[in-house]
């Protein structure tokens, strides 16, 4: 048995595995096949300031090796989740990201001072979700609004403070340095690709939005990439995620440059995912002699061109 | 255990109208945990996302469902190519199903196409006090009239060009009939014009939805449906996998 623990920004993890916001709800439906402390922690649906019903129908679109959605975070509100399933996931046995969005950076200070007060383990600013007319993304895709944002929830958020940051951008290694430069504790990468699909027969785009988030198997050699060219300029640790289904993948992540990983879609196809992708990765590291899974981290040797 | 993932042998397959495929899978367990209504989630091989289809009827004595399916798309029409001893991975029984009160009471099914194969399962529940009314679009396409008669209801057929049974709409069809409650699956069009007749009689009336779905379980909120709230009657989005896939017409914002 490998040591799978693994520590991000003072949190501990017993092992590198969380469920990525947006997939997992707030846990409870996939505490119907196991207990959710297989995980090593959950980023929560991403949280707003008040209450959203989110986008009209249709939210999903398949295409190859993906899908698309934009639920547009429907969710209860902060305050809610701090009432009703917060309570509850901290006795799951696993740590307790809170991911949460806001229209303004006003919103995201406030939620980060509620987050605060809680038991809550540590917060994932969401600064890159491609599904809502304000906010969101427009803060992740400059330099100067990713620093600023992150300085301003810094001044507000005693917890552990996670950037997740948008892979709809020119130079990830750029994005990825303005949040530690403005405090983040941590980034998260990579979240959806904007896509679009169209209906050839009616012409019109499948999802109501228009366009939608990519993810899925798919996406795994865009996050090596940018998990790679983000993990040369930082030295907060990376949460990589994109596109795994398998422990290989898994490995490829960690090898890029993260310290841990998030999955998210492969639980549409395989609700079991985490328990299988956490064998598979305990086999490899035992095969290959290697005594914990924090040595990994960044450990691909890049040909030298 | 509400639910659970399951990879089942397929005991047989009949393509039983044009491009609708009859399959039925040894699913042991889960499907003595099936109830009308629900619906199975099938891993397809080479897809990202599995394919929810109803549950059209179960054996809890043998441990088989039975499933009816349309080829819609790339994702049905590889399932329609497995054969028996092939294997199924499904996550079933899913969803919220027809809510059965008392079997005694007469009752209307309506089905239209492909939202016929869910009420099976439901007719066997009320055998003789079930009539059961089936849209199609032709003769070709017509299914499973055969399986209601044997489950003793009282069954009419309507096509839309008249091939088939009645001319025109399964709606035309109601007046006259008695009945207490109605259920029913198909074409939202269908689904308003019943939910004025449930209006005019003050009968309830139970309705399958559908919509394009990521997780199955209500995780994702990908499929989600325009609802009332119960208590202020505001206008919110519940989910079809987790909420539904039947819900009381009164909360369905059409």
């Amino acid at each position: 048995m490998a040591d799978l623990r693994v520590t991000v920004a003072g949190v501990d993890f017993s092992n590198p595995l969380i469920a990525a916001s947006g997939t997992f709800g707030f846990g409870r439906e996939y505490n119907e096949f196991y207990s959710l402390s297989v995980l090593g922690g959950i980023s929560s649906k991403g949280i707003t300031l008040k209450e959203r019903l989110g986008n009209p129908p249709p939210r999903i679109a398949e295409a190859p090796g993906c899908m698309l959605n934009a639920i547009g975070l429907q969710n209860p509100g902060v305050d809610y989740f701090i009432q009703h399933d917060l309570p509850w996931l901290k006795q799951q046995g696993t740590v307790v990201i809170a991911n949460i969005a806001g229209n303004t950076p006003e919103e995201y200070c406030a939620m980060a001072e509620k987050l605060s007060h809680t038991d809550v383990d540590m917060l994932e600013m969401n600064i890159s979700c491609p599904n809502v007319k304000e906010g969101g993304v427009q803060f992740g895709t400059s330099c100067m609004g990713v620093e600023q944002i992150t300085a301003a929830v810094r001044r507000h958020c005693t917890k552990p403070l996670m950037v997740k940051l948008s892979p709809n951008v020119t130079d990830i290694g750029d994005i990825a340095a303005a949040a530690e430069a403005g405090g983040a504790d941590a980034i998260s990468m990579i979240n959806t690709l904007t896509g679009m699909r169209i209906d050839i027969q009616t012409r019109r785009p499948i999802i109501r939005n228009n366009t939608g988030g990519v993810s899925g198997p798919s996406l795994l050699p865009i996050a090596v990439r940018m998990i790679w060219q983000a993990y040369q300029r930082v030295k907060i640790p990376i949460v990589g995620m994109g596109g795994i289904s398998s422990w290989k993948d898994a490995v490829e992540l960690m090898l890029a440059g993260s310290t841990a990983l998030q999955i998210g879609t492969v639980f549409f196809s395989n609700p079991y995912a985490p328990i299988e992708i956490t064998e598979g990765l305990n086999r490899y590291l035992d095969e290959n002699g290697i005594a914990s899974v924090t040595e990994l981290t960044g450990q691909m040797i890049p040909w030298e061109n | 255990m509400k639910f659970d993932v399951k990879t089942c042998r397929i005991i047989s397959k009949q393509n039983i109208a044009a491009d609708t495929y009859d399959f039925t899978l040894f699913a042991d367990k889960l499907a003595q945990l099936a109830q009308p209504g629900q619906f199975v989630h099938i891993q397809v091989p080479g897809k990202t996302l599995r394919r929810p289809i109803s549950i059209c009827d179960a054996d809890k004595e043998n441990g088989t469902l039975r499933i009816v399916f349309q080829i819609r798309g790339e994702g049905t029409e590889i399932l329609s190519r497995l054969k028996p001893d092939d294997t199924m991975n499904i996550l079933a029984p899913l969803g919220h199903g027809y809510e059965i009160k008392d079997t005694a009471k007469k009752v209307l099914l309506a089905g239209g196409g492909i939202g016929v194969p869910p009420l099976l399962y439901l007719a066997k529940q009320y055998g003789a006090n079930a009539t059961v009314l089936l849209g199609f679009r032709s003769k070709d396409f017509v299914i499973l009239e055969q399986d209601f008669l044997q489950a003793g209801c009282r069954v009419i057929v309507a096509t839309d060009d008249g091939t088939y049974g009645h001319h025109g709409m399964v709606t035309d069809c109601i007046d006259g009939l008695a009945f207490e409650e109605m259920f029913a699956c198909g074409p939202e069009p269908m689904l308003k014009a019943l939910a004025q007749v449930a209006n005019r009689r003050g009968t309830p009336l139970q309705v399958s939805l559908e919509e394009r779905m990521a997780c199955g379980v209500g995780a994702c909120l990908g499929c989600a449906c325009k609802t009332k709230r119960e208590e202020t009657q505001d206008e919110t989005y519940s989910h079809v996998c987790k909420d539904g896939p039947v819900f009381d017409y009164r909360k369905i914002v059409f």
